[in-house]
């Protein structure tokens, strides 16, 4: 069993802040990691190799930098790792970056395709379906549960807002998982030494046979025009005084609001 | 045009707000309305046009009945293929948005996930969406000027619905669409009805808890808290991340969309991934120790203080209010 495990380099968002005079992200200093839900990913593309053998590749689509967190993944337990990176990749939206990681998996082959749910940096959701559907490939999402797996088939449990479907689908099929599907594994020390001697495989736009005109800002059909900080509440009240007053305070405004 | 979501064969509430938003397009736009319902009945279809579409696109193709990613994102890319929207919308369900981006991708067309606003752009016409980005700690306004349909999803509870007019009249069209195939198959639908995620979209009352709970034991506060009036506990990321409270607790991008007459925000800093879950509430109230936290920019009563305090005081006070 061949499985690709696409991974991505995040900066951690829980650690981001906007510089109120400029309005701008203030990203000096914040820590990357990798994508929170591809850890998720990584566990059961390795323990469905634990199960049935065979290898497992972790690609990711970045700058040179991203390096880092495939070593990572490698020291997780991954026998593989490609860095998919070229200047003509820069500014994609999430159609250009999953027409370029469906050129890359092309040429890499596999049955199982793994991705988390989504990215904690852009939240879309989009770049896993929208790669299946360029590779011509089915897609089930939010795999909370993998019930059998085999060579040609795959059974697993899709979770929905109001409870879970059970669906099956032939191989190769896309996969992206949800956080309840496992408990991601720690690196091993064999795994940090292997993550230090790991050869890491290159990928530019000439080696995936991808048109340049779909790849990068080109590609990107979206445009972001403008950032900008969040409105404030006009009718916003501070509460002042000491605890007590403040409780005291607050009851009162909302029994007045008819409230309580 | 919109994409009505159905399970079961009922519309879900999240297309006829999408037709609020829609009409409110259309008609700056001055084109029509027209909805696109996918493995349903002619009954359902009506509902539609009375919450204002013009035209509905019906399929009632067997393989339409369930949800399949395949079979809707062929079905939905050949209407699009043969009508030429400028903009279509659908809800950032969990079937919006699994399927959605596998029409962009056919169509070779720009997507944008979870938006919060759109308008029209006066001078190009070009559809401006917002969305939440980096985590939610800012807002982007994003185009597809070079590409159509323009294609964004939407949040449930994100938009209003518009007027509901019983005499309104429109067009249904039955669409044969033809050689659908499915590679997937749902063997089996399971409810699991969680009594959180119904309590937090139903109740009047939202305590929620972000880092600043500390842990278990600032979330059992909460939880009294929220017993007193009655309302639910909900969490913001940061907190369901560190384990404290279990993500069906989690509002916000990532989570659930909430608008109770009053939120209490405990302990949150506030990226605008949790606001976006959380600001069309009525009374916001947060209580947080830092005064530079972002989430006072939401709040309606601003409290600067220890929510150790401060929580349980405020328990205390209803519970005398309310009697035993």
């Amino acid at each position: 069993m061949d499985i690709i495990v696409c991974i991505k380099q995040v900066p951690d968002t829980a650690e981001i802040r906007i510089n109120p005079e400029t309005n701008t992200l203030m990203r000096e200093g914040v820590p990357s990691i990798i994508n929170p839900f591809d850890l998720h990913a990584l566990e059961a593309a390795l323990q469905i190799r634990e199960q049935l053998g065979g290898r497992v590749t972790v690609l990711t689509m970045g700058p040179p930098q991203a390096e880092v967190s495939l070593r990572e993944a490698v020291s997780m337990g991954a026998d593989e790792a490609v860095l998919l990176s070229d200047r003509a990749f820069a500014g994609s939206d999430t159609w250009a970056t999953s027409y370029t990681l469906a050129r890359a998996i092309k040429k890499l082959g596999a049955h199982l395709i793994f991705c988390g749910k989504q990215a904690i940096d852009g939240d879309t959701a989009q770049v896993g379906p929208e790669t299946a559907e360029f590779l011509d490939m089915p897609h089930i999402s939010y795999i909370r549960k993998i019930e059998e797996v085999r060579d040609d088939y795959i059974r697993v449990e899709r979770m929905m807002d109001d409870g879970y479907d059970v669906v099956e689908s032939s191989l190769p099929v896309l996969l992206t998982v949800v956080r309840e599907l496992n408990q991601p594994r720690m690196p091993s020390l064999k795994g940090k030494m292997a993550a230090k001697k790991a050869v890491i495989k290159k990928m530019g736009m000439a080696d995936i046979d991808a048109r340049e005109e779909d790849l990068g800002l080109r590609g990107s059909p979206t445009q972001v025009k403008n950032i900008f900080a969040p409105e404030i509440r006009a009718e916003r009240r501070m509460i002042g005084g000491t605890a007590e007053e403040q409780v005291y305070t607050l009851i009162k405004e909302l029994r007045e609001s008819k409230c309580l | 045009m919109v994409f009505a979501e159905q399970r079961e064969g009922k519309v879900a509430p999240v297309a006829y707000e999408l037709l609020g938003a829609g009409r409110r397009l259309a008609d700056e736009l001055g084109t029509r309305l027209v909805a696109v319902l996918l493995g349903a009945e002619e009954g359902e279809a009506g509902e539609l046009i009375r919450w204002g579409a013009d035209r509905v696109i019906l399929c009632s193709d067997p393989s339409l009945e369930k949800f399949n990613d395949d079979t809707y994102s062929q079905a939905l890319a050949k209407i699009i293929t043969e009508q030429r929207p400028s903009i279509v919308l659908a809800g950032a369900t969990p079937i919006g948005r699994s399927f959605i981006p596998r029409v962009a991708a056919k169509v070779r067309t720009g997507l944008t996930a979870d938006c919060t606003s759109l308008e029209i752009d006066k001078e190009t016409g070009n559809l401006l969406q917002v969305r939440p980005a980096f985590g939610g700690n800012i807002m982007a306004t994003i185009l597809c000027p070079g590409y159509r349909p323009q294609m964004a999803t939407v949040r449930p509870r994100v938009m209003k619905r518009g007027e509901y007019d019983p005499e309104r009249a429109g067009e249904i069209v039955n669409a044969d669409l033809g050689g659908l195939r499915s590679r997937t198959k749902v063997l089996e639908s399971v409810r699991e009805v969680s009594s959180v995620a119904v309590n937090l979209h139903e109740t009047e009352f939202i305590v929620a808890g972000g880092r600043g709970i500390g842990g278990e034991k600032g979330y059992k506060l909460l939880e009294e808290l929220a017993g007193a009036l009655g309302g639910a506990v909900g969490a913001s990321r940061a907190a369901v991340d560190e384990g404290w409270i279990p993500y069906s607790h989690q509002v916000g991008q990532t989570g659930k969309t909430v608008n109770p007459k009053v939120y209490i925000a405990c302990g949150i800093s506030g990226a605008v991934q949790h606001l976006v879950g959380m600001q069309s509430s009525d009374i916001i109230i947060v209580i947080n120790k830092n005064p530079e936290a972002p989430i006072f920019n939401v709040a309606t009563y601003g409290i600067v203080g220890d929510l150790f305090e401060i929580v349980p005081l405020l328990t205390k006070k209803i519970k005398e209010i309310k009697g035993p």
